[in-house]
């Protein structure tokens, strides 16, 4: 018996060097890469390229350094002597535990006065030790030696102080995964209206209330810039189908797609038609004509020198520019559901549903789409306003087209957890919108 | 409970089978678990019902006792599963067990490590995450424990995807077989900071650890420890508010001195001022057949009963050092 199991976790072994290929360590050349610049202070989604760069402050780095590297590796800017500053790998050094320093601190800030004239280094001086090559480091420590308050200084401000210098004159970058939550996190950081406010704790809650997993059949009403479309594909991880349908002719963009790392596999499995074409009997013509397809590359114009797709990342994202004209294929998501697996819907349902529907109200897409899910598959309704979710409960429950019917809404707090100084973090997001959950029931 | 392959999806139409294990749903707080057999029967307060009538139907059919009471047969999953479950232990719920499964980054493929297994409430997430591919390696250091969460997890069809060991975990660490292996690691135990080290060990370069404490000085002694190998550490509270939605009459109190058509007004807006201007002068009832001026509004309220705490969520990250 014992034997057994262990033969079980060495298979597992091999399985999981197999899945590094979903899921890759390193990041490669045309990946798709989130840049963490300063401990969170921005978040940067770039395509790794040779030409491909990133700004901080006036200066603009290339990305090419990052290429191969793994991913959480830390990356500072080093100066040199002849090619400028430049993004240098560094190994960070272990932290000793602090807890019993910090308490004993007597210190206080009584005798501090804030002015200019605290630093002896002028602007010239950091920028001629930098031109002769100076570490980040060194500066820092040049600041500090020059500083005549530092001394001064409780432990906590001493801290504040390295930190604040250390990302102004030797800024570091972290070269993330880009996953789902991250990605999510980034979003609601900056542009959180384009994502329907939908913050990554309501996010997990979506795809857990529609039970997301390998094999499913998963349709979604993502009217959020295709976040949720790129969360439900992150779960499948190439197998099942996620099936973004819409009213009308037009499907909503799943652009964020792109942000994913994912391999063809897995966005072959993303796919969109319209609810008309899901609900029309099943002996009808599938001859509909499909007036605009969703391609995230935007085929047509990719060809171009000028890559597109990129484009339109660092609009969405932050100011990192690719110089480089060599067009960088990610292969495209959305493509229209082929016409065996929308028969096969027909005649099975979906195995589960989420909406993100922003600006639409939920129980009239609700009717038509509910329609669409298999027996007892669940489902998971987002909103931004308590109200429209609350009548299309009602209507559910009048009509007995679901059971387990709830309305939740997610609160999240982070807390700072330092010796002696825990307490939740002094901002929080209050608002997390609103999640109707249920299951889908045989009326008859 | 998780599909192996597309033909037992969901989506892939299938009907109850002999051997089958479904949720049998008389109200949203009343579940429970059941094997169906040939000659099984079901006995509840609303009479008896014979497994083999339920034989053949779809999942999410309804079906009757001998009185002409009916329940739903549901198909399982981890959240029906979650409130079904017997508990043994506490257990993590939906709230926390959505958000450590995002944050772990768990995806098809990966190996998780997690201690103690308990009731394997999460364990049964982890799996539904990491199939089909990946692992789920879990440990609880109570003999009796492991082998109910076994016996669990052959029940509900998640055991290939999950290994309980018993192992103290706390005292032992992780086995060295796992060491390098690990995606991200879960830790819901009493002494955290003691398996911290071996965590580091079994977690791949950039992988992510998360702790579950209820208490905070627990949250603290385990990132002093974290300190050392872990960069990006987090902790987090998640709650969830539950709302319940009602159907009901409101009077509509109409305002003195204004003449607007109702809907202009928001006559909608319920109202508990008695109003004073003479009603007969404009119908505000909505259907328009009665003359009290009362209205069906539909209102949705936090309910008054609600989980307060769990636990608070650290995560953390492995540093990448090679
Ligand atoms: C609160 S329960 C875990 C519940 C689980 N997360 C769930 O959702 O069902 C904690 C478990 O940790 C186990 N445990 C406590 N100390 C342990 C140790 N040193 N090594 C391994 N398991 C331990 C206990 O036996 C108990 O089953």
């Amino acid at each position: 018996m014992e034997h057994d199991k262990d033969q079980d976790m060495s298979e597992n072994k091999n399985n999981s060097n197999k899945a590094q290929d979903i899921n890759p360590r390193f990041a490669s050349e045309g990946c798709s890469v989130l840049l963490d610049v300063n401990d969170g202070d921005r978040l940067v989604f770039a395509r790794l390229s040779g030409g491909a760069g990133l700004k901080i402050g006036n200066t603009r780095y290339s990305l090419k350094p990052l290429i191969g590297a793994p991913f959480g590796s830390l990356f500072q800017v080093e100066s040199g002597s002849e090619e400028g500053s430049f993004l240098s790998r560094i190994l960070p050094i272990k932290k000793e535990s602090t807890s019993n320093n910090v308490t004993e601190d007597t210190r206080d800030n009584r005798e501090l006065i804030d002015n200019n004239e605290a630093q002896n280094l002028t602007e010239e001086e950091i920028g001629a030790m930098r031109r002769e090559g100076a570490k980040g480091d060194e500066i820092i420590e040049a600041l500090i030696a020059n500083s005549k308050t530092f001394d001064k200084k409780f432990q906590l401000s001493q801290d504040k102080y390295k930190l604040k210098k250390q990302k102004k004159y030797a800024p570091k970058v972290l070269l993330r995964r880009p996953f789902a939550r991250s990605i999510c996190e980034a979003y609601f950081k900056k542009y959180p209206a384009r994502i329907g406010f939908l913050r990554v704790d309501a996010l997990s809650l979506l795809l857990t209330m529609a039970n997301v997993t390998a094999y499913s059949d998963v349709l979604v009403v993502d009217m959020v810039g295709g976040l949720v479309t790129g969360a439900v594909a992150e779960r499948l991880g190439g197998t099942g189908y996620v099936c973004n349908t819409y009213k009308g002719n037009t499907p909503s963009s799943v652009d964020m797609v792109r942000m994913f790392n994912f391999t063809d596999k897995v966005i072959e499995r993303i796919v969109q038609s319209s609810i008309d074409e899901l609900s029309s009997p099943k002996t009808a013509s599938p001859e509909r004509v499909c007036n605009s397809e969703i391609n995230i590359n935007e085929s047509s114009a990719s060809d171009k020198v000028e890559d597109v797709s990129v484009t339109v990342e660092a609009r969405v994202v932050d100011d990192v520019v690719l110089l480089e004209s060599k067009v960088i294929k990610s292969p495209k998501a959305g493509a229209k559901a082929s016409k065996e697996a929308v028969e096969m819907w027909k005649e099975n349902g979906f195995s589960s549903l989420i909406m993100a529907a922003q600006d639409q109200d939920p129980w009239s897409l609700a009717k038509d789409v509910l329609p669409l899910l298999s027996y007892s598959a669940p489902f998971a309704i987002y909103h931004q306003y308590l109200q429209p979710l609350a009548t299309c409960m009602h209507n559910l429950q009048q009509g007995k087209m679901a059971i387990n019917l709830q309305i939740t809404e997610p609160w999240l707090r982070e807390y700072q957890v330092l010796p002696s100084r825990t307490h939740p973090h002094m901002q929080m997001n209050s608002f997390g919108g609103y999640v109707l959950s249920g299951i889908r029931i045989s009326t008859t | 409970m998780l599909p192996t392959d597309s033909k037992k999806a969901l989506s892939f139409k299938r009907c109850i089978e002999d051997g089958d294990l479904v949720i049998v749903y008389e109200r949203h707080d009343v579940m429970k678990p059941v094997k169906v057999t040939k000659d099984g029967v079901l006995q509840n307060r609303f009479g008896f019902y014979k497994h083999s009538d339920w034989i053949g139907k779809p999942l999410g059919a309804k079906v009757f006792s001998n009185k002409g009471k009916f329940v739903y047969l549901l198909a399982p999953t981890p959240e029906l599963w979650t409130l079904v479950l017997s508990h043994r232990t506490q257990i993590l719920y939906i709230a926390d067990i959505s958000f450590v499964v995002m944050y772990l980054e768990v995806v098809p493929g990966c190996v998780v490590l997690e201690s103690g297994t308990g009731s394997g409430s999460l364990s049964t997430s982890l799996a539904r995450a990491v199939a089909p591919t990946g692992h789920v390696y879990s440990f609880d250091f109570h003999e009796q424990r492991a082998v109910c969460a076994r016996e669990d997890f052959e029940k509900t069809g998640v055991c290939s995807l999950v290994t309980v060991e018993v192992r103290d975990i706390q005292g032992q660490g992780f086995p060295e077989k796992l060491e390098g292996l690990a995606d991200s690691v879960f830790l819901d135990l009493p002494q955290p900071w003691l398996a911290v080290p071996s965590a580091a060990k079994m977690l791949k370069e950039d992988g992510v650890l998360c702790s579950f404490s209820p208490c905070i000085e627990q949250v603290q002694r385990t990132c002093e420890v974290l300190r050392s190998d872990f960069i990006e550490i987090r902790t987090f509270e998640v709650l969830l508010r539950t709302y319940e939605v009602k159907e009901m009459k409101v009077e509509t109190g109409a305002v003195i001195g204004e003449n607007h058509d109702e809907k202009e007004n928001g006559g909608q807006r319920p109202s508990k001022r008695k109003h004073v201007s003479n009603e007969d002068d404009y119908a505000v009832s909505h259907d328009n057949n009665s003359s009290t001026a009362a209205t069906s509004v539909v209102m949705a309220r936090p309910c008054s009963e609600a989980r307060g705490h769990t636990g608070y969520l650290t995560f953390a990250r492995l540093q990448c050092l090679s």
